[in-house]
């Protein structure tokens, strides 16, 4: 019975949803004020329906049966700033719902507080993201900062087709090989069809084309230390496969059609918030996504989390376990929320903010930004 | 009950069987899993055997089933499509084989 009103609800859902999705597939949730712009119905979706009826069971309870509630951090090693929501691009699953119209920017005074934070931290890593980062108008310089506090792993999130999106970013390889930055870029698949569905017409051309610019400076060359590692993420509906297998595929084939060469690839589960929760509920696929991640919920991957050993930073300067709490608005449980603040021993020690998207994290061999964790 | 025969959602349901016949249904299972690991075939190859042999015993669950499993492997349409043209040949060559039949028995009743 219950199964059965939950499907009527999300059909009805699903109605009221697709034309708009149909219409303007080219803004962000937030440009066309979708209903799932608003982060109380996210969570009030990821808390209800097959959860609140006891199908399917909550996150806190099942990581409760190993001890690992509350999860709690170890040690901070990656510190990932997100330098603001704007993007070229708009990609049916994103989580940040980036878009050219997204207008938060992370600005010169929090960068200097982020500066302070990357010259004192503990973390080895340091992780910039976005949208795409290249477009807050203060990148380089921060970049230039950054890179003077000699953190071991740089990283910086490109999107590929942001090289050849205008003139201005052409030098972006040679920049980055400057500064020594760890590339890791999105590349949907290696074929054009599924990747321009995904992420739009001729992102597949333009993204071969930045990865072959790369490879040119010596990016992700065999044995080269510039490193250049591609993230997949599926389009659709479904978990990623296994990420050796994976790999193997992807380099045969960019190898074979392209000559270009990576150095790993990371395969990453789209966790059911913002553009893909949307997508999910308005295609009648939500059931069974949370049904599949529950399903794949593997306990060794809940140690190794990446909310366990990384702290997410806001374009304004906000804390948050992960990128994907920070578009859910949970901030850290901490005393310190902001940077403003910022004290990395109060800040360890915390409880983590979980919610039933979580389940992405832990499904298989686990999924973090650095690929899989079990 | 429900009132059609297939409901979509009693895939997930498939591990159940084994709550009514619980040490064979588990060895039909540990058969299942061994069966699709990597071994002389690679698990992505038998994936698209599966998906084409789903379509010859036209079983929805295992179409599902099988068209996930070759999204989640990075297996395109296109070798999909061809998996199951493969699988739709093989049943319509099984049926026009016996066309020889047919021209036998024609030929020894015709004088």
């Amino acid at each position: 019975m219950g199964l059965a009103t939950n499907n009527k609800q999300f059909k009805k859902m699903a109605e009221s949803i697709l034309p708009q999705i149909k219409k303007a597939a080219k803004k962000s949730l937030k440009a066309r004020d979708g209903e799932l712009a608003s982060i109380n119905r996210q969570l009030d979706i990821l808390n209800g329906g097959i959860f609140a009826d006891g199908e399917l069971p909550y996150f806190k309870d099942k990581i409760a049966e190993i001890g690992h509630h509350p999860l709690r951090p170890k040690k901070l090693e990656i510190l990932q700033i997100n330098v603001g929501y704007m993007c070229n691009q708009v990609c049916e699953h994103c989580h940040v719902d980036a878009g050219p119209d997204r207008k938060e920017i992370m600005t010169r005074e929090t960068m200097e507080l982020c500066l302070e934070v990357i010259r004192n931290t503990g973390a080895h890593t340091l992780d910039l993201t976005g949208g795409a980062p290249e477009m807050n108008p203060d990148f380089r310089w921060f970049v230039e900062e950054a890179s003077k506090a000699g953190i071991q792993d740089f990283i910086v999130r490109s999107n590929l087709t942001i090289i050849r999106a205008n003139k201005k970013y052409y030098d972006l390889p040679e920049f980055f090989k400057k500064h020594n930055v760890h590339v890791v870029s999105s590349m949907p698949h290696y074929t054009r069809g599924k990747t321009d569905k995904q992420r739009g017409d001729g992102v597949f051309d333009k993204s071969i084309k930045a990865l072959q610019e790369l490879n040119a400076v010596g990016y992700g060359m065999p044995g080269s230390d510039l490193r250049l590692d591609l993230v997949y993420n599926p389009s659709g509906a479904f978990l990623p496969g296994d990420q050796m297998a994976m790999e193997r595929d992807f380099k045969k084939a960019l190898d074979e059609d392209f000559g270009i060469q990576f150095h790993n690839l990371f395969a990453i589960t789209n966790l059911p918030i913002s553009r893909f929760l949307d997508y999910l509920v308005a295609s009648g696929n939500y059931e069974d996504y949370m049904y599949a991640l529950v399903e794949a919920y593997n306990p060794a991957a809940v140690a190794n989390v990446m909310c366990t050993n990384t702290i997410s930073v806001s374009w304004d300067g906000w804390l948050y376990d992960c990128d994907f709490n920070q578009m859910l608005d949970l901030k850290v449980a901490s005393k310190v929320k902001h940077l403003k603040d910022y004290n990395e021993d109060i800040l360890n020690d915390r409880n983590i903010v979980i919610s039933q998207h979580c389940y992405g994290c832990t499904a298989g061999a686990g999924s973090s930004c650095q690929g899989t964790v079990a | 009950m429900a009132n059609s025969y297939y409901d979509p959602a009693d895939l997930r349901k498939f591990g159940k069987i084994t709550e009514w016949s619980e040490e064979i249904g588990n060895k039909f299972f540990d058969y299942y899993g061994k069966v699709f690991e990597e071994g002389a075939l690679s698990a992505r190859e038998k994936s698209l055997i599966a998906l084409a042999v789903a379509h010859v015993v036209k079983c929805p669950y295992c179409i599902d089933a099988y068209t996930k499993d070759g999204l989640q492997r990075g297996i395109t349409k296109e070798e999909m499509m061809e998996a199951v043209h493969a699988g739709a040949a093989i049943e319509s060559g099984a049926t026009l084989v016996h066309g020889v039949q047919m021209m036998n028995k024609y030929n020894k009743l015709s004088m």
